[in-house]
């Protein structure tokens, strides 16, 4: 009973915040939002027994990518009134369009027919033991070819970030 | 071990059924989208793109909660991956493009057209 209050809950926080995101007007406050809806969507992996993606998410995203684009807006110096503003149509007609593809993904959702279990519920299938053994035996590839993206966006993110290339 | 075990039979899974975190999933999805679709700035354009990729990962974890299999949270693994460095090597794009023009707004990238 308290786990479906708990879902309620988080699912709130992670909404309501969301909207946030994209309606306040300060970009700081935007990525200060957007770090509670990472907490709120953490919270739904420990719901989850993804104990580990759990913390995995909250370093990656709260502690990393919020933190360089903190960086970046601090450094553009971004504020309240440098920020753009669409004119009213364009933004009631971003509203619509939006408000249109909530209701076919909620329309065609709802009845979806629930596919059923096939095996046997395990609760530690979210424990570093088994993910580790699905990581680094059935996806061993993939998990190389991520290595070589990374170098690859970093020299990317390096040759960009320098001033002018000679 | 066994008490750990016993601890985590308590799963929200077993509760909740799986057809809400559908739907949780398409409300974010639709709040990622509705950011790309409302603002202006590039930075909350990106922000935005990381919310959809968010509605996607919990989807992921919660089949693969439901189906007991691990493969949909090494997925997710592997989003988080290209999430990184897809913010690195966008924000940078972004510095070069504030450099040039002195501003995020990406109205001004429409002159990209020539």
């Amino acid at each position: 009973m308290i786990t479906q209050y708990i879902f309620y809950f988080l699912s709130f926080l992670a909404i309501m915040f969301g909207l946030m995101v994209v309606l306040s007007k300060n970009p700081i406050h935007s990525v200060l939002y957007l770090v509670l809806t990472f907490f709120a969507i953490a919270g739904h992996y420990v719901l989850l027994n993804a104990q580990f993606l759990a913390a995995v998410h909250i370093i990656v995203y709260a502690g990393a990518i919020m933190v360089l684009f903190l960086f970046v807006i601090m450094l553009l110096n971004l504020n309240k009134e440098t920020e753009p503003h669409k004119n009213v149509w364009l933004k009631l007609s971003a509203a619509v369009a939006a408000g249109l593809l909530l209701v076919v993904m909620v329309g065609s959702l709802k009845n979806a027919e629930m596919i059923a279990a096939t095996n046997t519920f395990d609760p530690s299938v979210g424990l570093i033991e088994n993910l580790g053994k699905t990581l680094f035996g059935e996806f061993l590839l993939p998990f190389e070819v991520a290595s070589l993206l990374l170098l690859g966006a970093m020299v990317g993110a390096v040759l960009l970030g320098k001033k002018s290339i000679k | 071990m066994e008490r750990v075990r016993e601890r985590l039979n308590m799963n929200a899974i077993q509760v909740i059924p799986v057809n809400w975190y559908l739907l949780l999933s398409a409300v974010l999805f639709t709040i990622g989208v509705l950011g790309v679709l409302f603002r202006r700035n590039a930075i909350i354009i990106f922000m935005s793109v990381e919310l959809m990729l968010n509605a996607v990962n919990l989807l992921l974890v919660a089949f693969s909660t439901y189906l007991s299999d691990s493969a949909g949270q090494v997925f997710v693994f592997f989003i988080m991956a290209v999430a990184a460095a897809e913010v690195a090597v966008g924000l940078a794009i972004l510095m070069s493009v504030y450099r040039n023009t002195m501003s995020t707004d990406i109205n001004i990238l429409s002159k990209l057209k020539g």
